[in-house]
């Protein structure tokens, strides 16, 4: 399957995805591939079923959220230039200055844009504000045991 | 000091001297690897005449009390051994006690070492005390080998092997920061296998090239010989790192690293020793390619197999202490025992001990601390640390007695000279090399400085020493050379790179350790990011080191946890543990200062009435009375009346229960008032307090989990929302209720008639009201919460009513809503400075107390409440009703009261959320509706409204002291 998906990435995709997100080749095509197998739509961009069938995601406390983080706002489906923008941002941060394009801006794992990403996993209305409702969201689907430690945190 | 410090000396040189004596006769031959005369009481016999030979000791003898005994020993345990005389009034026996006595004597000798070293703090602080005992030992081998000629005493292997070394892995592998460790498994491992591995063979190869070259050496020292050399000499030595990290307090990667390599190179060093020793004893021209292979897989075998035995061992004990409710006290006996059979096992199959050893602590810490009781965990902590200690410390002496004794080694500066540039070299480009591989992994690398700190902290210890004096000299012809070099390495590393670490570190300012423990909050969102990683990789199809710890932890949670913890200790979680243990120390040290935290932060409250008079007033009831409060009356009736008990204590409890509701200092100062109060007695008291605590916190643990906790979170966290709606007035909560309100409401009665079978649930929810239901059932207290529950469910069925008294007495109700109290409190103050907690309190008192109004608007709704639970409740409410009265005519005095809504709001948030948790909630819901049916009265007169709360058991006191908490 690994290389029936790799063979359906055209080369240009590959480079352009590369540039965009720092991935290196192999890496692109692995993930594809994985993209591949979790499309089981077969139409070339993943729903929110798809990744709600991996078996571990569904007991992750916060897997949800992470979903919704694949999906730009209003839309229910995420092809795969949006799944690996997304997951650029757990890439490593990479300190040389050198390797940075100032055409291509910020690179999706500097810390500001993780950062963000991190922020907007709290911020479930995308107002760009947590609010307190938001914040107790988040940490009480951390796991059953935090939820009492809330009180802790004023 | 110098004067103590040198009688010291010439009390340990007499111990050793008679020491040198017991070695030679107690220690089994075997383990007599060291050049002890293996000859017991000629020994003896022969050596005492030098003693008395010496003027120095002799005189010395006379002037201390310890060596008199011990000499006068020698003498007659010789006289025993020529067959003993007639009868005599007074007699020795040495030979008797030698065994013990000589043991004691050192740990003595030890301990009393280490005080002084720690009398002066500026020495301490640039002298690392391994280098200072090890100094010690050098000076007690010296007057020794003066008053012997001969210095027959060493570190003897077996001693170490068998008590010192396990001490101290036992401590480090108990105590070993479980997530610290896994997280940089990897690193460690990589050092310690490939590390050790490198440093091993090139010091021995490069060893034998200078001595091919002609530097160093005799023609008869072959190449086993030094690649045997080089295995001793470069595995890194966990006691020597301990003694000296411990003092530099580097950053907790940096250490978990070194350390964690010192631990796990003992398979390789062992198995690599062991290789050789075969290797050289058949002569290399025997080795065949087989054996090399031979030598892999019994690094495999004695690697993995240790760690399975300490696995093995860990979950045994886990098991074990799973069932040691009634035998408590023998519970750290229980730890001791099993690490301990751990590392003889291992040490029994010659598998790696110390791997075993760091396993099964590693293993078990988090069962068995969750199993055993409090005490029992301090005991093992402390007598843990105590053993590793002194084990530590006698280690470092012992190296340095051994070093004296010219005749066990022999020198060869060529030797020495190159076995230390190699270790240094080899082990700094090992770490270089290790490391940049190392980081193409890590997500964060490990810097240049670390790599400095790592080659520079790759210490030599008395593992080493003792393995090269295990050596057969027979077989190992160079020994003697090898034990100078290995001796000059320990102290080289030891005491140079140990007294120059420090100002290493703070040259190169290494990241300390910041030795600050996480808050709750970064806690929570370090979680948070586990769960966001390990969501990622399992999105990315990656099963990296966040999937498999996932699936570790599932399986730990669905498997091994039901498996070897308690039942009631199962579903609590390492946070309510926490929250626990905070709790109870905070409630011991609240009460420790009980006084002062009156006297100090809670006078300086705005609200307080006639707050200037204070700061003079130390004594609580002085500034009761000073303020004219009807609660200072009371406690002095019930103080001076002894008779009519049971009313006096009613009211004690009604004046402390009003007291609860007010402001959160008040609290306190209720609480300390309480126990000031009691003044001769506050021992008992604290006792009887603390027993409560511990009441509670059981029937917290029986009672089902989940959804308990689910319950208490959800109801805490709620609390904690409408709290703040008094002060900053968020609409979701308030429409959140009163949407669900009415239909919440309703149903309570049906959930009771129909739902007596879920006493489970209702136990859940009764947790956090316990004070509250606790006077409905006012007979045991431990018991109260559930039985107070079944009252809720079936009123019918309800217990056989409590006599009069017995319902009223403050105390049966009093104490389930006097620990909450303190645990409130506890919650508060959990940043851990009491002071500054309280202070932070009061603000956020001070700011809620602004807004009065509050308590008015909600009133409706809480009306209603209690109007439909009323029905329900009647049979207990009538009897609270009388509580009630009895409270109001008591005393008045105590103040306004915000909370009666606060509350209902709380819990009707609560069920409104959770529609399916609805019937356990229901439950606590039952309990405000005595309150509220008088919340007219109370409006009009907060006092009455607070008592009828406290005094309605169920309701009263329970209620607003775990809303407590949510305020926060």
């Amino acid at each position: 399957m690994g290389s029936r998906a790799s063979s359906l990435l055209r080369e240009e995709d590959i480079e352009e995805i590369k540039k965009q997100t720092g991935f290196s080749h192999s890496q692109i095509t692995r993930l594809y591939s994985r993209f591949h197998s979790l499309d089981k739509g077969e139409n070339g961009a993943l729903s929110r079923e798809d990744f709600q069938r991996i078996p571990e995601l569904a007991i992750n406390p916060l897997g949800d959220r992470i979903i919704n983080a694949f999906f730009p706002e209003g839309e229910d489906q995420v092809n795969f230039r949006g799944f690996m923008r997304t997951l650029a941002h757990f890439r490593p941060v990479e300190d040389n200055e050198k390797n940075k394009d100032p055409t291509s801006g910020e690179p999706l794992n500097s810390r500001t844009n993780k950062l963000f990403f991190a922020f907007q996993l709290y911020d479930l209305d995308r107002d760009d504000k947590i609010s307190r409702d938001e914040l107790l969201q988040v940490l009480e689907k951390v796991d059953v045991e935090q939820k009492m430690s809330i009180r802790f945190l004023h | 000091m110098r004067g103590l410090s040198l009688l010291l000396f010439i009390t340990v040189a007499s111990d050793a001297t008679t020491d040198l004596y017991v070695t030679g006769a107690s220690l089994p031959p075997e383990l007599e690897v060291s050049a002890a005369p293996a000859v017991t009481s000629p020994v003896a016999s022969r050596y005492i005449p030098e003693e008395y030979g010496h003027p120095g000791i002799a005189l010395a003898r006379s002037a201390e009390e310890p060596a008199a005994p011990s000499t006068e020993d020698g003498e007659s345990s010789s006289h025993h051994h020529h067959g003993g005389g007639g009868y005599k009034i007074v007699q020795w026996e040495w030979s008797y006690v030698q065994t013990p006595y000589i043991i004691a004597s050192w740990l003595l000798v030890a301990s009393v070492a280490k005080i002084l070293f720690h009398f002066s703090q500026r020495f301490t602080t640039a002298v690392p005390e391994s280098c200072m005992l090890i100094l010690l030992g050098l000076v007690l081998g010296a007057v020794v080998l003066i008053a012997s000629k001969k210095q027959p005493y060493q570190l003897d292997p077996g001693l170490f092997f068998l008590f010192l070394l396990p001490t101290i892995v036992g401590d480090a592998g108990y105590f070993m920061p479980a997530r610290l460790f896994f997280d940089n498994l990897g690193a460690i491992l990589m050092y310690a296998v490939v590390g050790t591995l490198w440093n091993a063979f090139c010091t021995g190869f490069c060893l034998y090239g200078v001595k091919m070259a002609g530097a160093i050496g005799e023609l008869l020292w072959g190449l086993m010989d030094f690649l045997l050399f080089g295995a001793l000499i470069s595995a890194v030595d966990p006691v020597a790192v301990l003694a000296v990290f411990e003092e530099v307090h580097v950053n907790e990667t940096l250490f978990i690293i070194v350390f964690g390599e010192s631990l796990l190179n003992d398979a390789v060093t062992v198995v690599l020793y062991e290789v050789y020793i075969s290797f050289v004893e058949v002569g290399p021209g025997n080795v065949y390619t087989a054996d090399y292979f031979k030598g892999i897989a019994s690094f495999l075998i004695v690697s993995i197999g240790g760690t399975l035995v300490g696995l093995i061992f860990a979950v045994i004990l886990a098991f074990v202490t799973r069932f040691t409710k009634k035998v408590r006290i023998i519970e750290p006996l229980f730890v001791f025992l099993l690490v301990y059979l751990a590392y003889l096992t291992a040490e029994l199959f010659s598998l790696s001990a110390i791997l075993s050893m760091t396993f099964c602590g590693i293993g078990c810490n988090k069962y068995v601390e969750a199993n055993i009781s409090q005490k029992s965990r301090t005991t093992v902590k402390y007598t843990m640390k105590t053993l590793a200690s002194i084990a530590e410390t006698i280690i470092f002496i012992f190296l340095g007695i051994s070093a004296v004794d010219k005749s066990k080694w022999a020198w060869d500066t060529g030797l020495v000279v190159s076995t230390l540039i190699f270790i240094l070299v080899f082990r700094a480009v090992g770490v270089a090399g290790q490391t940049w591989f190392l980081n193409w992994f890590r997500l964060v690398p490990l810097e240049k400085i670390d790599q400095v700190m790592m080659s520079y902290g790759g210490l030599r210890g008395a593992v080493a020493f003792a393995l090269v004096v295990l050596l057969d000299k027979e077989q190992v012809k160079a020994k003697d050379y090898f034990v100078a070099t290995t001796i000059v390495v320990v102290f080289f590393t030891v005491m140079f790179q140990g007294l120059t670490i420090k100002p290493l570190v703070k040259w190169l300012k290494v990241p300390r350790s910041t030795n600050r423990k996480p808050t709750i909050n970064e806690e929570i969102h370090e979680h948070a990011f586990d769960h966001i990683l390990t969501a990622v990789e399992d999105i990315a199809g990656l099963n990296g080191y966040h999937h498999w710890r996932d699936k570790w932890e599932q399986f730990d949670k669905n498997y091994l946890s039901k498996l070897l913890l308690r039942k009631s200790v199962y579903h609590k979680s390492e946070l309510w543990e926490a929250y626990q243990k905070i709790n109870i120390r905070d409630a011991i040290s609240v009460i420790d200062q009980g006084g002062n935290v009156l006297t100090s932060a809670r006078l300086s409250l705005p609200s307080m009435a006639s707050r200037t008079s204070f700061p003079e007033v130390t004594n609580v009831t002085n500034y009761l009375r000073e303020n004219g409060s009807g609660v200072c009356l009371d406690l002095q009736v019930i103080d001076t009346v002894p008779g009519a008990k049971i009313e006096e204590e009613l009211e004690t409890h009604h004046v402390l229960a009003g007291n609860l509701y007010k402001p959160r200092r008040r609290y306190q100062s209720h609480y300390s008032r309480h126990f000031m109060t009691v003044g001769e007695k506050e021992r008992q008291d604290r006792e009887v307090f603390q027993r409560n605590m511990h009441n509670r916190l059981e029937s917290f643990k029986s009672t089902r989990y989940k959804r308990h906790k689910k319950d208490r979170s959800q109801k805490k966290r709620k609390g904690s929302d409408a709290k703040e709606q008094d002060t900053s007035d968020k609409p979701r909560r308030n429409v959140s209720w009163q949407d669900k309100d009415p239909v919440v409401v309703p149903m309570a009665p049906e959930e009771d008639k129909h739902d007596p079978s879920e006493p489970d649930k209702y136990d859940d929810v009764g947790i956090t009201f316990v004070a509250r239901k606790a006077p409905e059932t006012p007979k045991e207290r431990p018991k109260s919460v559930s039985a107070a529950l079944d009252v809720c469910q079936s009123p019918v069925a309800a217990p056989p009513s409590p006599t009069c008294g017995e319902k009223n007495l403050p105390w049966k109700s009093g104490m389930g809503s006097l620990p909450p109290c303190v645990s409130v409190e506890a919650t508060k103050i959990i940043p851990i400075d009491l002071q500054q907690a309280w202070n932070q309190s009061i603000s956020s008192l001070e700011s809620l107390a602004s807004p009065p109004a509050p308590p008015e608007p909600q009133h409706p709704r809480v009306s209603t409440l209690s109007r439909l639970g009323g029905p329900v409740r009647t049979p207990t409410k009538g009897k609270s009703g009388g509580g009630v009265c009895a409270a109001s005519g008591s005393d008045t005095g105590s103040g306004q009261f915000r909370f009666p809504t606060g509350k209902e709001e709380e819990e009707e948030g609560t069920l409104s959320q959770q529609p399916q948790e609805m019937q356990p909630l229901m439950s606590s819901l039952r309990p405000p509706p005595p309150p509220a049916t008088q919340s007219a009265r109370k409006r009009r007169n907060p006092c009455v409204y607070l008592r009828s709360l406290v005094t309605v058991p169920p309701s009263g006191g329970g209620d607003p002291q775990s809303r407590r908490p949510t305020q926060l």
